[in-house]
């Protein structure tokens, strides 16, 4: 490498450290850890039987699909964008597998899972399509993809429930069995986030994805196909909702025309939770794993301390309002920090 | 190796309606720090453009250590080791230091396409330390001062080992001493052989910094020569071209009663105790680098943004301006520094963006009228002398100068007495700015209080009966008429000082 | 120097009275009248087609300001949210014994409250989009007429208010007058009046609009009021259709608005657009889903109709203008 003697008048104290931005990142996910603390704590008092092992192993599985989502969910809305989507692809892609095995009950589940995906990925390749190529903003295509996926839904059911008597015992194991002790829907998020850690983190289309989200024009400078980041993203998104699909329907062994209806925004929620921002460019995987948890705890917990299933809604609502309020708020503050340290 | 290790004859670049390059040369020596200058709209950065690939020269030969080559794409640039560095940092605000500079070229192991960030970190901490920046390549980009995206950003050229550094006005924005650091980070590029074209206004950083320098006037070539063979006052004529009076037709205006004062306002963070009148019938300047505050003043008073401190009065009444309406009501009117972002609406029609500010004018108990609209539209088209055919024509479809026109006579529509212009003729070509000029001086004599911010000394010397110069964000100097100088402005823009201290 | 004479009347062209996208609307109109006319035998009836007019207005009071919203190249996905929350509180109140006239107003004040909130998030937190501000308020406005209502439903309504829905003036339907009124009002509202041009200026130009003096947030949050008051005038219509209301109604009126708005050529980039195209796309829909219920096509697959013409709608500008671009360059 080339050197030269740096320059002797340029100590380090001329460059103020200014990493305040960065410190409250990291303090928002402590944050997010303590609050999710105090939580189960206070529900706990309230009601006992919160913290068993049983309720602990019945939660994970149930976030388990959401968390799997929100991986997802956190790449598009990375990129700037957001999917509407998803909770009728989730359908879409449950309902042909549900039709598969209940016409050929021999087929091995693996088969079934990759049938799933492979319809969710094409679904998602089609609003790729639309978002990329043709340019649409997310919002509309995928508004306009989510009524066409419920339609092919109950289209392709007939309007009628594939339910549990039709469903082979080997495909309801996919979500009730178990691998060294640990429920195969944890399992399957587990491993799907040790790989979206090492894609977002370790490969250079993972970065590209947080480059194109936090200044698209500098992206197209730098060489990056900006298309296809956007693309990839939303193929992703799909290729995820339609696993879910599968392992939803495994789960409630049910595949309905209206199933996950109006899930997406609870994925949102966990994302936006996690601290991923909506204008694009940041996001971290540990941050939706712990959106992603207090969400279910939450789902959870509201039952067990006697508030209405009926309640959860608004809550939810609240809870994605307030994330998004104090994050513009903290952004605000410390722009105003760097105002000030200005010599003016 | 060749005696030049760039090379371009007779560039031409041409923009719908706009020659923006005319048959332009430049050589650059291997080892050398090349200071670039011209006014504002000189074509200095079509230039650039044209070096890194961004937009490709219509006409004309580049040679590159000799070599006849062809840029046609920024990937070209990049491969021949030309590296631009930007006035306005391009970064990504939400990613780590070390990949704003690896961006598009990672470390990355062969077979498993891992990314190497240990070895981007350690390179990165090294190119930050050999150009003496104290922060972590670990940081975010987005918390980062402007001096230290810039670090970052020359940090990228040398991580590609840039042969060809272009540094596009980088002290626009800097203080003092940060400008002083950067001087020695040139210096030692270009002891290590790298060549540096440097953009700027100033004429301190040319004397500091460059062995020799060329000028652009008016999109054409004029002259290059060797720092110190030329006088400051050969340069200026070389970069202005014209006796300075003879352009500025200003004809003199019956100053009157103060008609807007401002007192010790602020704004934290972009300027402090800015105070000065202005009289019925004066053409009041406000001048300074790029990146003084002067903008900031003008929108301040008009409502865009609010000031925090300070008082101002509009014929002798203090006067709380929320919002641009207010600022209309009380009597003051602002032509935006950027007409096709601020100014215009470009789809729409010339009439519809005269008439858009006075739309109560126009109409009855809100309702439009749209014969009495066209009609005013027509009025005052034709007293500004908008070249067009009718009012339907689209604002985006005219010149620069006649776009310029269109704002002004949108401004006229309104009832004020007060007008703020920022940079009046910027990236108008040299006809229509007489023609400009003219109007400014007509609304002068008319009896309106003109205050006009501009970057441009000649205009500011031929037009002004007095200037405020700004500097970081503060008002330090107030020339009369008589004491208006070159010298004085220059000295009072960008005076050697202290930083002033920190404010918390 | 002389002044240039510029002309201030615009000569009439053939041409731009043409491509107009609302011609292709008319023609699309006639395609589905003779579609259906040929599909079902009972299309082609004028109290059958005035029924079916009243199926399908409710959720077009939710259009018109949904124009607005959509030229100022901003989306509100609550709409049907707030036509759940207002009809909802109306018929709770109703049947806790408060009068149905009063009832009926709080449902318009709810509404409006509702629309005013969502206008001032989106002024005060301008970092944030309309999508995402809409999008919380969504589920909140949802979720707040669950906790109300829970899995209840409310009505029981005198048979007077069955008349807002039902009713007929002579032959005319009630809602269908209404709706004219509605629609003349809006259409000059944006086409005719200093408000109209300067929600056309911010959907081109925020920042221009504001160097203009235009009080843009006071006129964003306007906008997005009437969006709410609008959709409680849908949840006093749709409410009365129904008879009796729900927490889960108007599930998905949103969309449906949405895909009206932008079939009616009003561009998702903001300021360009004209009423009149949104209003025909209103019947455009609504005839097409009126005549495919006749021959017995399920609901669902109206469902993919709709989101294929939303696609579609969207979809064509944005190729003529690539396919320019690729010309060009």
């Amino acid at each position: 490498m080339n050197t030269f003697d740096p320059p002797a008048a340029a100590p380090r104290g001329i460059w103020p450290k200014s990493m305040l931005s960065a410190r409250i990142a990291k303090f928002r996910e402590l944050g997010l850890l303590g609050f999710i603390i105090l939580l189960s704590i206070g529900v706990q008092l309230r009601n006992p039987s919160f913290l068993t092992l049983e309720n602990i192993n019945d939660m994970a599985t149930n976030t388990a699909i959401l968390g799997i989502l929100a991986v997802g969910m956190m790449l598009v809305i990375v990129t700037r964008g957001i999917d509407l989507s998803i909770g009728a692809t989730l359908a879409l892609s449950g309902m042909i597998a549900a039709q598969t095995v209940s016409a050929f009950p021999e087929i091995p589940p693996v088969a079934v899972l990759l049938i799933g995906t492979v319809t969710g990925l094409v679904s998602g390749i089609v609003i790729g399509f639309l978002v990329s190529k043709i340019g649409i903003l997310p919002i509309i295509a995928t508004l306009g993809m989510m009524n066409i996926f419920r339609g092919l839904t109950f289209w392709t059911s007939g309007g009628k429930w594939v339910s549990a008597h039709q469903m082979p015992v080997d495909f309801k194991a996919i979500a009730t069995g178990k691998l060294f002790g640990i429920n195969n829907l944890i399992v399957i998020a587990i491993i799907i986030y040790v790989i979206a850690y090492y894609f977002v983190n370790h490969t250079r289309t993972g970065r590209q994805i947080y480059a194109v989200g936090s200044n698209p024009d500098s992206a197209v400078i730098s060489g990056i196909n900006r298309d296809k980041i956007l693309w990839l993203v939303y193929s992703i998104m799909g290729g995820l909702s339609g696993l879910a699909g599968v392992l939803w329907v495994s789960k409630f062994a049910s595949a309905q025309g209206d199933t996950a209806s109006g899930y997406e925004l609870s994925v949102i929620a966990a994302c936006v939770l996690g601290g991923v921002s909506i204008a694009g460019g940041s996001g971290k995987i540990s941050g939706i794993i712990l959106g992603s948890v207090l969400l279910g705890i939450l789902n959870n917990a509201l039952p067990l301390i006697n508030i209405s299933a009926f309640w959860q809604t608004g809550i939810q609502g609240a809870i994605i309002l307030a994330a998004v309020l104090i994050n513009a708020i903290v952004k605000r503050g410390v722009d105003r920090n760097h105002l000030m340290r200005r010599k003016i | 190796m060749a005696e030049y290790m760039l090379e371009l004859k007779g560039i031409t670049k041409t923009f719908p309606g706009v020659k923006a390059l005319d048959n332009v040369y430049f050589k650059l020596k291997p080892g050398e720090i090349h200071a670039l200058m011209g006014e504002n709209g000189a074509g200095k950065s079509t230039f650039i453009k044209v070096i890194t690939g961004v937009h490709p020269a219509d006409e004309g030969e580049l040679y590159f250590n000799g070599q006849r080559v062809d840029i046609k794409n920024p990937t070209d640039a990049k491969r021949m080791g030309i590296a631009a560095i930007y006035q306005h940092v391009t970064c990504y605000p939400d990613l780590s230091v070390t990949e704003n500079i690896f961006m598009g070229h990672e470390k990355i192991q062969k077979r498993t396409k891992r990314i190497l960030w240990n070895d981007m970190h350690t390179a990165a901490e090294g190119l930050l330390k050999e150009l003496g920046a104290g922060f972590s390549p670990k940081t975010l980009m987005g918390s980062l001062s402007v001096a230290q995206q810039q670090i970052v950003e020359i940090a990228k050229a040398l991580s590609v080992d840039a042969k060809i550094i272009i540094m596009d006005e980088p002290t626009a924005a800097l203080t003092k001493r940060e400008s002083e650091d950067l001087y020695r980070i040139a210096e030692g590029l270009r002891d290590k052989g790298a060549a540096i074209i440097f953009i700027s206004h100033r004429f301190e950083d040319m004397y500091r910094l460059a062995s020799r320098v060329t000028v652009f006037r008016d999109s054409r070539y004029i002259g290059t020569w060797n720092v110190d063979e030329i006088t400051n006052n050969d340069l200026i004529i070389a970069m202005v071209g014209r006796e300075i009076t003879q352009l500025f037709p200003k004809k003199e205006a019956q100053i009157g009663e103060e008609l807007l004062r401002v007192e010790g306002l602020g704004r934290t963070g972009y300027f402090a105790d800015v105070s000065f009148t202005l009289r019925r019938g004066e053409i009041l300047g406000l001048t300074g680098l790029v990146g003084a505050g002067r903008t900031e003043v003008c929108q301040s008073l008009f409502g865009i943004e609010r000031s925090d401190k300070g008082k101002v009065f509009l014929n002798g009444q203090e006067v709380n301006i929320r919002k641009p309406d207010d600022a209309m009501r009380k009597g003051m009117g602002y032509l935006p520094e950027d007409r096709q972002k601020q100014g215009l609406v470009l789809q729409w029609s010339i009439g519809r963006n005269i008439t858009l500010s006075s739309l109560k004018k126009v109409s009855g108990k809100g309702v439009l009228n749209l014969e009495k609209e066209a009609n005013l539209a027509k009025s005052l088209a034709e007293k500004m002398n908008v070249k067009a055919k009718s009012i339907f024509d689209l604002a985006g479809s005219l010149s620069g100068g006649n776009q310029q026109k269109v704002v002004f006579a949108k401004l006229l529509t309104t009832d004020v007495e007060v007008i703020i212009l920022d940079e009046p003729t910027k990236g108008v070509d040299v006809g229509a700015k007489s023609a400009i000029y003219e109007i400014i001086s007509d609304l002068a004599c008319q009896g309106y209080g003109i205050l006009m911010v501009s970057s441009e000394m000649p205009e500011i010397i031929g037009m002004c009966d007095r200037v405020a110069v700004m500097r970081e964000g503060r008002i330090t100097a107030l020339l009369e008429r008589h004491s208006i100088t070159q010298e004085a402005i220059l000295q009072a823009a960008m005076a050697d000082e202290r930083p002033l201290q920190q404010q918390y | 120097m002389e002044p240039r004479i510029v002309t201030n009347k615009q000569p009439f062209s053939y041409k731009r009275f043409f491509l107009q996208w609302e011609w292709m609307l008319v023609l699309l109109f006639l395609a589905i009248t003779v579609m259906n006319m040929n599909l079902s035998e009972f299309y082609w009836d004028y109290e059958n087609l005035r029924d079916a007019t009243m199926g399908f207005l409710d959720k077009a009071f939710i259009v018109l300001p949904m124009v607005f919203v959509i030229i100022l190249a901003d989306i509100d996905i609550s709409v049907a949210s707030i036509v759940a929350l207002s009809s909802v509180i109306m018929a709770d109140l109703f049947n806790r014994g408060v009068p149905l006239e009063l009832a009926m107003i709080i449902c318009l004040v709810v509404g409006t409250v509702c629309g005013w909130i969502n206008g001032m998030l989106i002024v005060k937190y301008k970092e944030l989009s309309s999508v995402i501000i809409t999008l919380s308020t969504m589920i909140i406005y949802r979720g707040i007429a669950y906790m109300i209502l829970e899995d209840q439903a409310a009505g029981s309504f005198p048979d007077w208010f069955s008349y807002l829905g039902w009713g007929y003036v002579g032959s005319i339907p009630f809602i269908l007058i209404v709706f004219t009124v509605f629609a003349v009002l809006f259409s000059l509202l944006l086409h005719k009046t200093v408000f109209g041009r300067q929600l056309y200026a911010m959907g081109n130009n925020t920042t221009a609009a504001r160097f203009s003096g235009i009080r843009v947030d006071r006129i964003k949050v306007i906008v997005f009021t009437l969006a709410g008051l609008m959709a409680a005038v849908t949840a006093l219509f749709l409410t009365s259709r129904m008879g009796s209301t729900r927490p889960n109604i108007a599930m998905g009126y949103e969309l449906d608005v949405i895909a009206m708005v932008v079939l009616g050529g009003i561009s998702t980039a903001g300021g360009k657009g004209r009423m009149i195209g949104a209003i025909l796309a209103v019947f455009l829909i609504g005839f097409l889903r009126y005549g495919l219920g006749l021959v017995n096509v399920q609901a669902q697959i109206l469902l993919i109709i709709i989101g294929v013409l939303l696609i579609a709608a969207v979809a064509v500008p944005q190729l003529k203008r690539s396919n320019r671009l690729t010309r060009n360059t």
